[in-house]
């Protein structure tokens, strides 16, 4: 079971990084929740693996496993699930407001000289527009 | 024990909640609250810092739970600092982005800021590694929403990059904590640092990775070579007072390698004991020396001035490296000196960048901008300020951390890339500031917007902390000293925290 949990954890999280590194937000996204999930199963893991056992007492039981690593877990699935809501939240918004999907977002090459330039009163217009 | 110990935690984080219910009442009367809450922030902190200056730490057992088995918040010298840090620059900003309308540029501003404050005071608090996790998490949600308010399609890029390597940085953070827990069998730090004596050698090697693994989670949040690319967009292209305020971010990377780092794997470690430190010193080097050539090769002021504080938090990195007690000293007088005035220092950024109408803060020839004797005699005061010359605070910091690497093996190496560092930044600035305010010619039909001089005011006052630092530097390195003192001396935290008995419990 060790190995198996092992090679689970090791496969997402090789596949959570190659997507993670990828050009585009949605990759990105996929790739940072599949890390989670892989950090996940490892903090589960970490109380150690143990079968047919209670995690809260039970007078009948001859031996309890570490409720801690579930409790971890529990928040930082939470968390987790809220900052990847947040993030593809963001990427849309970046979708629409950079007119592409890269993470890079800036591909038009006037745009570095304007961005240095003009900030702050296109900012301005935007906002006044708005 | 005093229950007012928890105050810095919860008084925002009340805050937070109370800015969100008084939306409906508009605007102004946010602003009168947020300011209100603000200054009873600092003074708290003021309040806490009196307790804290003495050798008796402030522990508090949340939901009165003995010290391994349930979360404590722990008050000693280091946190009082930093909280007080904290509170003063928070009510710089604030009072700046209320005069320049920053806050009406979105929504919820006053929340995310009082929320961004909550998640501060309790990472500068906490004594459990995985509530430090929980803490960075609710400063960073905040400072997302921070980052992106206002909006503008740069933000949004640079906010993207900034999200995403944060969500792996806790992820990272996970991992290590995992392991930790997995070989230590605790997350409260000072009973880890107990536990870390007792690791057998066949385990050695797993501490030490999860070890280092925590420094790369700090180093990001520190902007640490090479995890530090996100700092100059980030930080250029938010809103000024924002970046003000993440003058305190970045140490908040460098106070939990300092607190976590330094407690778990002090001197009592055996093998372990300082596996992180020759990293820190060596990334730090790394990262001063690119932060200098950033700083020469930028092209507008407010990335300037972010490879500035990218300059200063390896300076600081530096000299934790060098680990001993008056380098953590040092540290600490070049800790607050750095945070004001690296905040100061994006605010007047952002007077500049107004003044200059379109051509905003690039390095080109513009229309003179409003009062430019005002102005550019405080750009050329924080300026001497932060590249470290004298007679202002910066050069005090450097000094004393310089003469502290002396006896440090690799002296050679960082008195060279330190001074060298400044030589070049004195050059950058010194180039931008004859730039900005020399290179002018009036324009026809180009109106140049007069200075707001209301949150001119904020400026000037974080301004005026440095010559402060000077005249009163005998008073604060003896404080420094004191809280260097307290943190070399780590036996006495883990005594303290394992020693609290809980409410009601007469036992002991």
């Amino acid at each position: 079971m060790e190995w198996l949990v092992a090679s689970v954890i090791s496969v997402m999280t090789g596949c959570g990084v190659y997507l993670t590194l990828r050009a585009r937000t949605f990759p990105v996204v996929l790739g940072l929740t599949l890390l989670a999930y892989a950090v996940n199963v490892f903090l589960f893991s970490m109380g150690r693996l143990q079968i047919g056992i209670p995690a809260v007492i039970d007078p009948a039981a001859a031996a309890y496993t570490d409720p801690l690593p579930q409790a971890l877990v529990l928040t930082a699935i939470v968390i987790a699930f809220g900052m990847t809501a947040f993030l593809i939240v963001l990427a849309l918004k970046a979708r629409s407001e950079l007119g592409n999907d890269h993470v890079d977002g800036l591909h038009r090459s006037d745009d570095e000289l304007k961005a240095t330039k003009h900030n702050s009163t296109k900012a301005e217009t935007e906002r006044s527009e708005s | 024990m005093s229950p007012f110990t928890i105050l810095p935690v919860l008084l925002p984080l009340i805050g937070g909640i109370l800015m969100l219910m008084a939306r409906p009442a508009g605007i102004d009367t946010q602003r009168i609250l947020s300011l209100i809450l603000t200054s009873l922030l600092v003074g708290v902190s003021l309040v806490s810092f009196q307790l804290a200056n003495s050798d008796i730490y402030q522990v508090v057992l949340l939901g009165n739970w003995q010290a391994p088995f349930g979360i404590v918040i722990v008050l000693d010298r280091l946190s009082a600092l930093m909280l007080l840090l904290t509170s003063l620059l928070a009510l710089g900003a604030l009072w700046y982005a209320i005069r320049t309308d920053t806050d009406k540029h979105g929504q919820h501003f006053h929340v995310l800021f009082q929320l961004q404050l909550f998640g501060l005071n309790g990472a500068f608090m906490t004594g459990d590694v995985f509530n430090l996790f929980v803490f960075f998490e609710v400063l960073l949600i905040a400072s997302y929403g921070l980052l992106l308010h206002g909006g503008g399609r740069l933000r949004t890029r640079a906010g993207l990059h900034y999200v995403v390597i944060n969500l792996v940085g806790s992820t990272l953070f996970l991992f290590a904590v995992g392991t930790l827990y997995g070989i230590l069998g605790t997350l409260n730090i000072a009973d880890m640092a107990v536990a870390v004596r007792n690791v057998s050698e066949a385990d050695q090697g797993i501490v030490a990775t999860a070890a280092v693994l925590l420094l790369v989670v700090f180093g990001i949040k520190a902007a640490m070579f090479p995890l530090y690319l996100w700092l100059p967009g980030a930080y250029a292209y938010t809103s000024a007072p924002v970046a003000a305020l993440f003058a305190i971010m970045t140490k908040v990377g460098l106070y939990a390698i300092i607190r976590v780092h330094g407690t778990i794997f002090g001197e009592a470690a055996g093998d372990l004991a300082f596996v992180h430190i020759e990293w820190v010193l060596l990334l730090g080097l790394i990262t001063l020396a690119l932060a200098a050539l950033g700083v020469l090769a930028a092209r507008a002021l407010r990335r300037q001035v972010a490879y500035l504080i990218l300059a200063s938090v390896a300076t600081l990195m530096i000299a934790i490296g060098i680990n001993n007690e008056a380098a953590l000293a040092a540290s600490l007088y070049y800790l607050i000196h750095s945070t004001m005035i690296g905040a100061a220092m994006f605010l007047i950024a952002d007077v500049i960048m107004k003044g200059r109408g379109i051509y905003s803060d690039s390095f080109t020839k513009a229309i003179p901008i409003d009062r430019p004797i005002v102005v550019g005699s405080v750009f050329m005061l924080l300026g001497i300020a932060l590249t470290g010359m004298p007679p202002l605070s910066g050069f005090f910091g450097k000094v004393m951390i310089l003469h502290s690497a002396l006896n440090h093996p690799w002296f050679a190496a960082i008195l060279s890339v330190v001074l060298i560092a400044g030589l070049l930044m004195i050059i950058a600035v010194v180039r931008s500031g004859s730039l900005l305010f020399y290179s002018v010619q009036k324009e026809e039909g180009q109106k140049t917007s007069p200075l707001n001089k209301s949150a001119f005011v904020a400026v000037f006052l974080l301004m005026l902390v440095s010559p402060l630092m000077v005249l009163f530097a005998k008073p604060l390195t003896d404080i420094t000293s004191q809280i260097a003192g307290q943190l070399f001396n780590g036996q006495a935290y883990i005594d303290a925290v394992l020693s609290t008995v809980p409410y009601g419990d007469n036992s002991k």
